[in-house]
C-alpha cells in the first residue's frame, strides 16, 4: 500500500469520527466553534503522528506482555508536551478546551492506531497513517463545529454570516452537539452508501 | 449541606455525560440493554470511586510535595491502569459472584475517559479528600443515571421503524441530544 493511500484511507475511508466512530468525547465535548474544533484536531493529530513514529521505531524493543502500558507512556508523555506547549503559547485557546486536552491520552483513536498500524508497521507509513488519521480527525471537528457555530451564532471562524438573531442557541449547548453529530453521521452513511 | 449541593450538582446539573461529554464511548457502546447499562453503571461507580482516592492522595503526597507537577498525566493514567487491573484480581479473588456480574466491564474503564476527567477535575476544583469522594461517587451515580435511561429508551427504539440511513449511531446520537436538553431543564436549581 503506497503512503499516498494509506493518507487517503485516514481521511476517507476510514475517517475516525464519521466511519469508526472513536474518540467521541473530545468530538462533542470541544466542537462549541469551528475554530476549538480545528485546534482540538491539530493537537490530536500531532500526538497520533509523533506516538506513531515512536512506537514504530521501538515496536521490536518492547516485551509484547507490557507493550500496551508501554504505549500509553509514550502518548502521555507527548499530550503532556502539547499541554505545555499550549499553555505557555496559546493560554486563551488551552483554557476554552480545558480538561479534554490531558484526555487525548484516553482518545481511543491513538492507542488504537498505535496497537492496530504503528505496532506492526515501519517508521515511514506509521507516520503516514498518523498524519492520515489525524487530519481525518480535524476535518470532522472542523465540520461539526462549523455546522454548531453557524447553526448557533450564525457565525463561522467568528466571521458573522447570518445576523444573529437567526441562530439558536440550542447548537452551541449540549445537547446541539449530540443532534448535529447525529445528522452528519447520517448524511455521510447516505453519502457512502450512494 | 456542602455535600448535598456537589451530589445534586453533579447527578442532574452537570451530568457528567450529557454535559460534560465524559464517557461517551461507553455510554454509546453499552447501552442496548437496561442490564449491561446497570452493570456498566456499578463498575464505573466502584473504580471511579477508588480511583479518585488514590490520585487525589498522590497528587497531594508525591506530585505536589516533590514538584513534579508536569507528570500529572503520565502518573495518573498509569495509576488508574494499574488500579483497574488490581481491582480486576482481587475481585475474582474475594467475591466471584461480583466479578462474573462486573467481569466484562472493567478492562474497558480503563479507556473510560471520565475516570481521568474527574481525577483531574478534582485537583482543578481544589476539593479536600472528602469533597472528592462526594464528587467521584454522584459523578459515577450521574453516569449510571444518564446510561440506564438511554438504555430504557434504546430498548423501546430497537422496536420502531427508523428512516435507513438514520438507523443505529445516528438516531442513538439524536435520542441522546434529546435527553441532555431533558438534563438542562436542572440548570439554575443549584
Amino acid at each position: 500500500m503506497s503512503n499516498l493511500k494509506i493518507l487517503m484511507n485516514g481521511i476517507v475511508k476510514e475517517n475516525p469520527t464519521f466511519v469508526l466512530l472513536l474518540g467521541m468525547c473530545p468530538t462533542l465535548g470541544t466542537t462549541s466553534s469551528a475554530l476549538n474544533g480545528m485546534s482540538m484536531g491539530l493537537a490530536t493529530m500531532f500526538v497520533l503522528v509523533c506516538s506513531n513514529i515512536v512506537i514504530s521505531a521501538l515496536k521490536n524493543l518492547i516485551p509484547d506482555m507490557v507493550r500496551i502500558p508501554a504505549f500509553i507512556v509514550v502518548i502521555a508523555t507527548f499530550v503532556t508536551v502539547v499541554q505545555m506547549c499550549m499553555e505557555a503559547f496559546v493560554p486563551a485557546l488551552y483554557a476554552s478546551l480545558g480538561l479534554f486536552i490531558p484526555l487525548i491520552v484516553v482518545n481511543c483513536i491513538v492507542l488504537g492506531r498505535a496497537e492496530a498500524f504503528a505496532a506492526k508497521n515501519g517508521i515511514i507509513p506509521s507516520a503516514f497513517d498518523g498524519l492520515g488519521m489525524g487530519l481525518g480527525f480535524t476535518l470532522a471537528l472542523t465540520l461539526l463545529g462549523a455546522a454548531r457555530e453557524l447553526l448557533g451564532t450564525g457565525k463561522l471562524f467568528s466571521l458573522t454570516l447570518m445576523p444573529e438573531e437567526y441562530g439558536s442557541l440550542i447548537f452551541v449547548l449540549a445537547p446541539g452537539a449530540f443532534i448535529a453529530l447525529g445528522y452528519l453521521v447520517a448524511i455521510v452513511n447516505k453519502l457512502r452508501k450512494a | 449541606m456542602e455535600y448535598i449541593l456537589i451530589f445534586i450538582a453533579a447527578v442532574f446539573v452537570n451530568n457528567v455525560v450529557l454535559a460534560q461529554f465524559l464517557g461517551i464511548c461507553p455510554f454509546l457502546g453499552v447501552s442496548k440493554k437496561v442490564e449491561t447499562a446497570a452493570g456498566m453503571g456499578a463498575a464505573v461507580t466502584f473504580v471511579l470511586t477508588i480511583a479518585t482516592i488514590v490520585t487525589f492522595l498522590i497528587q497531594k503526597y508525591v506530585l505536589d510535595a516533590f514538584g513534579l507537577g508536569f507528570m500529572q498525566t503520565i502518573s495518573f493514567i498509569l495509576v488508574i491502569a494499574a488500579l483497574v487491573q488490581m481491582v480486576e484480581i482481587i475481585l475474582k479473588k474475594v467475591s466471584p459472584a461480583l466479578y462474573q456480574a462486573l467481569g466484562v466491564f472493567l478492562p474497558l474503564i480503563t479507556t473510560n475517559c471520565c475516570i481521568l476527567g474527574v481525577a483531574i477535575l478534582v485537583i482543578q476544583k481544589e476539593y479536600n479528600l472528602l469533597e472528592s469522594v462526594v464528587y467521584a461517587i454522584s459523578t459515577a451515580i450521574g453516569f449510571a443515571l444518564a446510561l440506564i435511561i438511554f438504555a430504557g429508551v434504546r430498548e423501546q427504539l430497537a422496536m420502531t421503524k427508523v428512516p435507513d440511513g438514520m438507523k443505529g449511531t445516528p438516531i442513538a446520537l439524536i435520542t441522546a441530544g434529546l435527553l441532555a436538553m431533558a438534563f438542562m431543564g436542572f440548570s439554575g436549581i443549584v
